[in-house]
């Protein structure tokens, strides 16, 4: 039985695991620590999910991407610059909001189609690529507006704020009031997309030859694999999940401006290498990734649940995890290493 | 004929140099008064002067970077974060007062360059030490940077009042050039003098070209890269000290904000590649200079600030294609049918 399970659990899940156990051993830290302020509620929880959708998303593609081997510093900006656009033409151009929305995503396919060409093709170094797709979007962004403009299209905040309820997980509190925990439609699609990626990966010849082609670049080639096209495809897709995670972010939010999701390329490459992603390619998985969010909303909610400590510890934290996880999988590969 | 235009072009300061000729030519038709130099109060006005000033700080950043990439295909892009830990260490170290500062001058500029080293050694021993990805090792410190700075500012913009603090960045008395310049030319003759004289710079290019085999040839590699990642903090620090002298205040949100985006295209402008191996320390100071002008007269041409990283993104983009090996191959296979063409033809 022992031996079953040591064969199941190789390498590659280790990560995973120690991600998922930390999971739960820190929201079990914070049910006790911060019992008396709600933090063992439904609703807490839900929490995790409602504030993070646009995070889990673009997770989800910064994973695929960074199986490929490869890496997306852009997804931020991307974000930032689909808030406004959408605020930006539903408040001064009255489009409808899901012509907008249509507008957006498809901006992203070309952005992500731009990103792709230029490094599965002319294989340019994904870094600078996308650190210059980063600043292209930002300055964009500005060029918008430098306002703060808050979205008020009826459409848009009927999606926004249309609550799903669990009756089943109602609580009573103190003055008698029934508290039915609810989510936002946002976490559905951000759900959605995670199980659809799941299932891609795992199950589609696209999904497989991305594993191949981060794995080994040549033998994939060798395989016969088109390499470039599986790389030029997965830069799309995720071109495609950053504007709709820019578009829950925008449910979220209701708002854009220029600063927004600044730092969040950050949050999403820590979500997945926490999630047991592996930064030199071939190896990842979604599930993970979601893990890395949920663990990331947890220290945001302990930052805020504490009250007296600053926002910017949530940067400093994850950064720091983030750091800490990419020396756990150093260790690991040299461990591999030497076994051979 | 030919054969010397290929050389002309083929020369490594080719490329930096025209691009800056370029933009100077562009600029004299803009504004006639481009290069009219007026003396005032002793010291030298005029937008060549301000371009050099300006330029100075991302020349600082562009040596440190040109040694980051040689030795190691990848970039550090927390140097204006580093900047900003700088900053804020300097600026609340020496403290508001008007009349005196909390401690000497030296010890404060020197603790401020002592968290640029620390910044430096903490990305030096993730990407020498456990050999990751330069970008994603210094993306820690890229995002933590800030953070970082904001506590030591506890959240507010800590002004040095006193008045001897701004000299940094602004003028020696009764000297005509801005000091950031001095500071830069020196640091820059300092570098070349070390790189030259010692065979360090031959074991950077070495390094860079095939980490393995600097490594079998007894080269410590490893040491190596770390030294450029600590030399890269340095840099960084002597900016961001520069940078706060400019406001006299420490602004840890602002400072030093986008200037890594600058720092890679003064590098890759300068006609090194960013896939790593021989550099050029003049081709990236000519860079630092020619990136200054082009976002001088794109201000000139009443371009706000948040709005500059648009064209910058696109002359990286074009900066990088131009040096892609599929690019070029591309390109010469282009070249490379005409004649067949003209012989079918014929």
């Amino acid at each position: 039985m022992i031996n079953r399970i040591k064969e199941k659990i190789d390498e590659k899940t280790y990560l995973l695991i120690i991600t998922i156990l930390m999971f739960i051993a820190m929201y079990g830290a914070g049910m006790i620590i911060f019992a008396d302020k709600g933090f063992a509620k439904p609703q807490m929880f839900l929490n995790l999910f409602v504030n993070n959708a646009g995070l889990i998303v673009t997770a989800v593609g910064m994973t695929m991407v960074m199986i490929t081997g490869g890496i997306d510093i852009s997804v931020g900006s991307v974000i930032g610059l689909t808030c406004m656009m959408l605020a930006y033409m539903m408040e001064f151009m009255n489009v409808p909001a899901f012509l907008a929305i249509l507008i957006v995503l498809v901006f992203g396919i070309l952005f992500g189609s731009v990103q792709g060409f230029l490094i599965a093709y002319l294989k340019e170094q994904p870094f600078i690529v996308t650190l210059a797709g980063m600043f292209f979007c930002r300055g964009l962004t500005a060029v918008i507006s430098s306002d703060m403009i808050n979205i008020s299209n009826a459409t848009f905040l009927k999606i926004a704020q249309a609550k799903i309820y669990f009756p089943f997980l109602a609580t009573v509190n103190k003055k008698g009031k029934v508290i039915t925990p609810f989510i936002y439609p946002s976490v559905v699609i951000a759900l959605i997309v995670l199980v659809v990626i799941y299932l891609v990966l795992k199950y589609t010849k696209f999904g497989r030859a991305i594993y191949a082609v981060g794995g080994n670049q040549q033998s994939a080639l060798l395989m016969g694999l088109n390499v470039r096209s599986t790389k030029m495809k997965t830069y799309v897709l995720n071109g495609f999940l950053a504007s709709l995670g820019g578009v829950l972010f925008a449910l979220n939010t209701c708002a854009g401006f220029v600063e927004q999701g600044r730092g969040f390329e950050m949050e999403a490459i820590a979500s997945a290498v926490i999630g047991g992603t592996l930064l030199t390619g071939g190896v990842g998985n979604v599930i993970g990734s979601l893990f890395g969010v949920l663990i990331k909303g947890t220290i945001e909610s302990f930052i805020t649940t504490q009250g007296t400590l600053s926002s910017w510890w949530t940067r400093i934290v994850i950064s720091l995890l983030l750091a800490f996880f990419i020396v756990l999988q150093s260790i690991f590969a040299s461990i591999k290493s030497k076994n051979r | 004929m030919k054969k010397t235009l290929k050389k002309i072009t083929g020369f490594q300061l080719f490329l930096p140099i025209v691009a800056l000729i370029l933009v100077l030519l562009f600029n004299m038709i803009k504004t006639p008064d481009f290069f009219k130099i007026t003396v005032l109060n002793g010291t030298l006005y005029g937008f060549m002067i301000d371009i050099i000033n300006r330029a100075s700080e991302l020349a600082i950043l562009a040596i440190g970077m040109t040694l980051v990439v040689a030795s190691s295909a990848g970039t550090d892009i927390s140097v204006g974060a580093v900047s900003a830990v700088t900053a804020a260490i300097i600026c609340f170290s020496l403290g508001p007062d008007q009349q005196n500062y909390q401690m000497p001058y030296l010890v404060g500029i020197l603790l401020g360059l002592l968290g640029g080293v620390l910044c430096g050694m903490w990305n030096g021993l993730l990407v020498a030490k456990m050999r990751i990805q330069p970008m994603v090792a210094t993306l820690i410190l890229f995002t933590a940077g800030r953070g970082i700075s904001q506590l030591i500012c506890s959240g507010q913009i800590i002004h040095v009042e006193k008045e001897s603090y701004r000299i940094l960045g602004s003028f020696i008395p009764k000297v005509p050039l801005p000091t950031p310049v001095f500071v830069a030319a020196a640091l820059a003759l300092v570098t070349w003098l070390v790189l030259k004289k010692t065979a360090l710079g031959m074991y950077i290019q070495a390094v860079g070209i095939n980490r393995r085999a600097g490594r079998l040839i007894g080269i410590n590699s490893q040491l190596i890269i770390f030294m450029t990642y600590v030399y890269c903090g340095l840099c960084s620090g002597i900016a961001g000290a520069i940078m706060s002298s400019r406001i006299a205040a420490c602004d840890a949100n602002n400072i030093g904000l986008n200037i890594e985006l600058d720092a890679i295209l003064a590098v890759a402008l300068g006609g090194n590649s960013l896939g790593g191996g021989k550099f050029s320390l003049l081709g990236s100071i000519i860079g630092a200079i020619t990136i200054q002008a082009l976002t001088t007269s794109l201000y000139a041409m009443h371009v706000t600030a948040d709005q500059l990283p648009i064209y910058k993104a696109i002359v990286v983009v074009i900066i990088v294609t131009l040096q892609s090996a599929e690019f070029r191959k591309w390109i010469s296979s282009l070249q490379g049918k005409r004649p067949v063409k003209a012989k079918a033809a014929s």
